[in-house]
């Protein structure tokens, strides 16, 4: 079972996950990021470490996020790894109260 | 001069200890900029550090980790040095002098002590201790396990304990194809044990467990996992605790506390014959472990929990609550131990330091850094380790400027120094040599790998190549 990246990150792209993830499994594009699920281990480092709860365990989501599982294991194919920190989108911190955190 | 920035003249880094830390610490400074050279010096000959020895065999995909770091390993300018312990086989100030600078990443290898009398009565282990030995770890490998009692107390509700916890409570089929140590399915195959009480010194909302793993103790086949109903009401601060977002993890072990309980209700009426229990246990603080040559019972202070949420202190009350065992297990934590020549914090067992940079009387100890669990404490988990390395790397790469400024030998240096001692260091081919042996003796028994338990028969693996890597002049 693993861990999928859901609509928060959208809009935020804080990628402070991608430093806390020891196997390297976040793909991204401009506007958000997604994890492999072939590469993910399930060790959860990433969950804490985002500002806005974008990621869960797909063992224990509400199943409103299922289309992510898919949409995660979709977009990690065909785009890059994210290996760094980057900068939050400039949207981020208005996001993030929107989301309430 | 500066070194390394402009590719000729390389830095050096050593790199003490071989878990997580250590290899996220070295894959940064490899990523670098600078011109780098890491040298991983390992106590055992075996790397991977908790990895190996305490990430439970039963979470083989947790465990893959390892493809990682041995991608690490291969990486030009990366260097192996096994079986070589650091303040024994050679001091700090020696790597200091060989090295432009010095990571500590050396873990936290000792158990906090409780202070209660009977803590070292028979039949009374720490975690560290059963880990080390059901994970096939050199050092705990001749410990004698008696599990031939019915009732278990496991004392402290974090990861350490779950694990403990599953392994004791999982049916022998469910362990067989894991890599547990051969010696450690032997004896757990003669388990008597039926019940087992995982007790804390809070409450439920208090708990360390990952949901995680606390999932997994309600998942074990043929096995209850008990809460009492009662212990499920939560005060005022911990009712606040559990609904604040950030605090999620506590909101999901409530839940599961809570379907534990449901599941306690029931299991009353009905048969439990023939399954093993669970049972968890809150706001009691170990008094006294009790027994004339062994442990007959554990006598716990009951405890009150006061304070604002996410303060809130365990006060022991009047009330004290026995439970009777033949074993108990003390998980309350980790703990570093001191390196000779490093100031260190009693207090919190770890190397002072500031992002990293290790902190002596004030002041920084030039070229000296830490990270991992001796950094910062025994917590987090593997990825935890990744973030905090890069920060210190950070530090390191701001410091080379001053720290670079004369030639220094790095890992011929080190092998020149040893080649006179009584040491017999293993590099990374023969890690290999190690590695691939295991994993076939694993193969013939179905299991991913079985661990060599004995320093001497990993090196007697060894014999017949080179005493000494091979240095060029």
């Amino acid at each position: 079972m693993p861990h999928i990246v859901t609509d928060n990150c959208q809009g935020c792209r804080f990628t402070d996950c991608v430093t806390h993830c020891p196997v390297e499994c976040f793909h991204g594009d401009d506007e958000r990021l997604y994890i492999d699920p072939e590469v993910c281990i399930d060790c959860s480092a990433c969950i804490p470490a985002c500002p806005v709860q974008a990621i869960h365990d797909v063992i224990d989501m509400p199943d409103e996020y299922l289309p992510w599982v898919e949409i995660n294991a979709e977009k990690a194919q065909i785009l890059p790894v994210v290996k760094t920190k980057q900068d939050p989108l400039p949207t981020s911190e208005a996001r993030r109260e929107e989301l309430g955190f | 001069m500066t070194l390394g920035a402009d590719h000729d003249e390389p830095v050096h880094v050593a790199v003490v200890g071989s878990g997580p830390s250590g290899f996220y610490a070295a894959e940064a400074l490899l990523r670098s900029e600078w011109n780098t050279r890491v040298t991983m010096i390992e106590r055992l000959p075996t790397p991977y550090g908790l990895v190996r020895s305490g990430v439970a065999p039963d979470h083989q995909t947790l465990k893959s980790v390892i493809l990682v770091y041995d991608r690490i390993a291969r990486s030009e300018g990366f260097h192996y040095v096994g079986n070589v312990a650091v303040g024994r086989d050679i001091s700090i100030s020696e790597l200091r002098a060989n090295f432009h600078a010095v990571i500590l990443a050396y873990g936290a290898q000792t158990d906090r002590r409780m202070g209660i009398p009977g803590e070292d009565i028979a039949g009374s282990y720490t975690a560290t201790e059963f880990v080390g030995w059901y994970n096939g770890h050199p050092d705990y490998r001749d410990l004698d396990f008696d599990l031939s009692s019915p009732v278990a107390v496991i004392i402290g509700q974090g990861n350490v304990a779950a694990d403990v916890c599953r392994i004791l409570a999982k049916p022998i089929d469910d362990l067989r194809h894991s890599d547990i140590a051969d010696h450690a399915l032997e004896i757990l195959a003669e388990s008597k044990i039926e019940e087992i009480h995982v007790v804390g010194r809070r409450g439920p909302a208090q708990a360390k467990f990952t949901a995680k793993e606390l999932r997994e103790l309600g998942e074990i086949p043929n096995c209850i996992a008990e809460v009492h109903p009662d212990d499920c009401a939560l005060n005022e601060a911990s009712a606040a605790e559990i609904a604040d977002r950030a605090n999620a993890g506590a909101l999901k072990n409530m839940k599961l506390f809570r379907e534990f309980a449901e599941h306690t209700k029931s299991s009353n009426t009905g048969s439990t014959k023939g399954l093993r229990r669970i049972r968890f246990h809150f706001r009691l603080s170990p008094k006294a472990i009790i027994g004339n040559e062994r442990v007959e019972r554990v006598a716990f202070f009951r405890n009150r929990l006061h304070g604002p949420a996410f303060a809130q202190i365990a006060h022991p009350t009047s009330g004290v609550e026995e439970i009777d065992c033949g074993l108990v297990f003390r998980s309350i934590g980790y703990r570093g131990a001191s390196l000779p020549g490093v100031p260190f914090d009693e207090a919190r067992g770890v190397i002072p330091n500031e992002a990293g940079r290790v902190i002596d009387r004030g002041a920084y100890a030039h070229g000296l850094f830490v990270t991992g669990w001796i950094k910062r404490g025994p917590q987090g988990i593997i990825g935890t380790n990744r973030a905090d390395s890069l920060e210190t790397v950070e530090s390191l790469i701001a410091d080379l400027p001053a720290l670079t400024r004369a030639r220094k030998p790095g890992f011929k240096g080190l092998i020149a120094l040893i080649e006179d001692r009584d040491v017999r260091p293993v590099d990374l081919a023969e890690w290999l040599v190690i590695d691939e042996t295991e994993t076939a003796r694993g193969r013939a028994k179905d299991k991913p790998r079985e661990k060599i338990t004995r320093v001497e028969e990993m090196l007697a693996l060894l014999s017949q190549r080179p005493q000494r890597p091979h240095v060029k002049q």
